[in-house]
């Protein structure tokens, strides 16, 4: 259980601070905040419509905050007046160093495992093509896909492709993680697996920031927790904390019905 | 040599090589016809491809300009854009070449050709490739964005390869159609296949043969171009699953 404080020492992965995101005329974040410090795993949950997903999408500039800052490894991402990003080369660096997992995989699926993990670091990165292919050998066993390196994506369980999605991220050796619902999109029985490998690598101290439903999961994994409800925070603390003495009437309501 | 009267002979002597022959007058056709809509497909599929993008993630001035091409050229029949393109674009470009003080040129009849059909290749492909950007699922570009790609080589490495199952079943109709719609520039004059069946049955008044012949150049081609696009179709295809399971 991490100790309170202790966060303050850490050097900063991600800050997002006064972040509001409106849609048009609704206004989905209404000035939220998080800090990520190294080894951090934050949580991020909340009802359907609460806007977390928006949240962790734009730390990466695939939402276009319409205003807050976002910083990355203590650098912050240069903005408009009106949110959107100034500096294409910046985000794009910034972008390299934040593995993003998405509830649908989104594997390439004109390619095949193997190529999906050293697509990035091959020609983004400007890795040798042998290093790429080694260090992505190495994540596929990890995840338990070795077998599968020449496989299309279209031809593996869902389970199968977050798996390789994950990979996916970590062959770009990121400074964090974000998840976006990883197991939503999965059927019951192939959550676990998914779940074992982010919680290998919560346990090694990766920074995350994770989208989720799993509330067992994120009580069990998480440093941090955030309640988002209608855009705001409405309450945020350790897990146990927030899971086990929640204050607000709204959150002890959330935990009942999502049980 | 002084032939004997078609009618005394063979279609096969008329077909062939020998001094009374056409073949190679037809031949002659077919390679013009061929190598027309080769040049006008290529033009054409990269005023598509940028096109396409233009109208997706181009500026407002870039998406109208692209808008009116489009629309035009679509709407007007393909032989009055021909006529118009072969009388008025040569017109035009010596009106400029006399008022800035050049000679006044010829444009060559195969280059106008060519120019004319990319210019009605290109505003079909830009619709036909535009389509299939959009089938693109947007969770495997949002990936590549997430990673840091840069947007050309997003478009190069991601958006393009996923683009193109979608649409070489548009596309290799479009080819077909080149293919044909050379036919048209035998109202200008230019010797393509048709118009040299037309000069070759004209004289021989051996209609049926040459109309024949001719219709299985054009055949010929169609299966050749059949069979190549369904290669390309299934390389395009890797990685996915048979839809019909």
């Amino acid at each position: 259980m991490p100790i309170q404080g202790t966060t303050a020492e850490k050097p900063i992965a991600i800050r997002v601070a006064g972040l509001h995101k409106s849609f048009g005329t609704h206004e989905v974040l209404k000035g939220v905040s998080l800090t990520a410090c190294e080894g951090d795993v934050v949580a991020i949950i909340g009802g359907s419509g609460s806007g977390k997903s928006t949240m962790l999408r734009c730390i990466n500039f695939l939402e276009t905050p319409s205003g807050g800052s976002i910083e990355i490894g203590g650098e912050a991402v240069a903005m408009h007046g009106d949110g959107t990003p100034s500096d294409r080369r910046q985000l794009e660096r910034l972008r390299q160093s934040l593995g993003m997992v998405f509830q649908n995989f989104n594997l390439w699926t004109h390619k095949t495992v193997l190529e999906n993990l050293i697509e990035v670091p091959v020609h983004v990165l400007k890795l040798p093509r042998a290093e790429a292919e080694a260090r992505a050998r190495k994540l596929l066993a990890r995840v338990g896909l070795a077998e599968k390196e020449g496989a299309y994506p279209a031809y593996l369980s869902g389970g199968q492709q977050q798996r390789a999605a994950i990979a996916r991220a970590l062959c770009m050796e990121p400074r964090a993680m974000l998840f976006d619902e990883p197991t939503s999109a999965l059927d019951p029985e192939l959550v676990g697996e998914v779940l074992q490998v982010i919680r290998g690598l919560a346990n090694e101290g990766r920074t995350m920031v994770l989208v989720t439903h799993e509330m067992k999961f994120a009580r069990e994994v998480a440093s941090h927790v955030i309640y988002l409800h209608n855009g705001v925070i409405e309450e945020q603390g350790p897990p146990a904390e927030v899971f086990g003495a929640p204050k607000s009437e709204r959150l002890k309501q959330f935990l009942k019905t999502v049980g | 040599m002084v032939c004997p009267p078609p009618a005394q002979l063979s279609s096969l002597t008329l077909l062939g090589f020998g001094d009374c022959g056409w073949g190679a007058t037809l031949l002659w056709g077919f390679g013009n016809s061929l190598m027309i809509a080769l040049g006008a497909y290529a033009i054409g599929f990269c005023i598509g491809v940028s096109g396409a993008f233009g109208k997706l993630y181009g500026g407002p001035v870039a998406k109208d300009l692209l808008a009116v091409y489009t629309t035009i050229v679509r709407a007007v029949p393909e032989l009055v854009l021909i006529l118009i393109l072969y009388y008025a674009v040569p017109a035009l470009l010596n009106e400029v070449m006399l008022g800035l003080g050049y000679e006044r040129i010829n444009l060559p009849q195969f280059i106008t050709g060519v120019v004319v059909l990319a210019v009605v290749q290109g505003a079909y492909q830009i619709e036909v490739l535009r389509g299939s950007i959009l089938a693109v699922p947007q969770g495997q570009i949002e990936a590549a964005r997430a990673m840091g790609m840069s947007p050309v080589m997003l478009a190069r490495r991601i958006t393009l390869p996923l683009m193109t199952s979608n649409a070489i079943p548009g596309l290799g109709n479009l080819w077909l159609n080149a293919t044909k719609d050379t036919a048209l520039l035998a109202v200008i004059g230019f010797t393509e296949l048709t118009k040299a069946t037309f000069q070759a049955s004209a004289t021989t008044k051996a209609f049926f043969t040459f109309y024949g012949a001719a219709m299985a150049l054009y055949m010929a081609i169609s299966l050749v171009s059949i069979l190549l696009f369904g290669r390309l179709e299934k390389i395009a295809r890797r990685g996915q699953r048979d839809a019909r399971g």
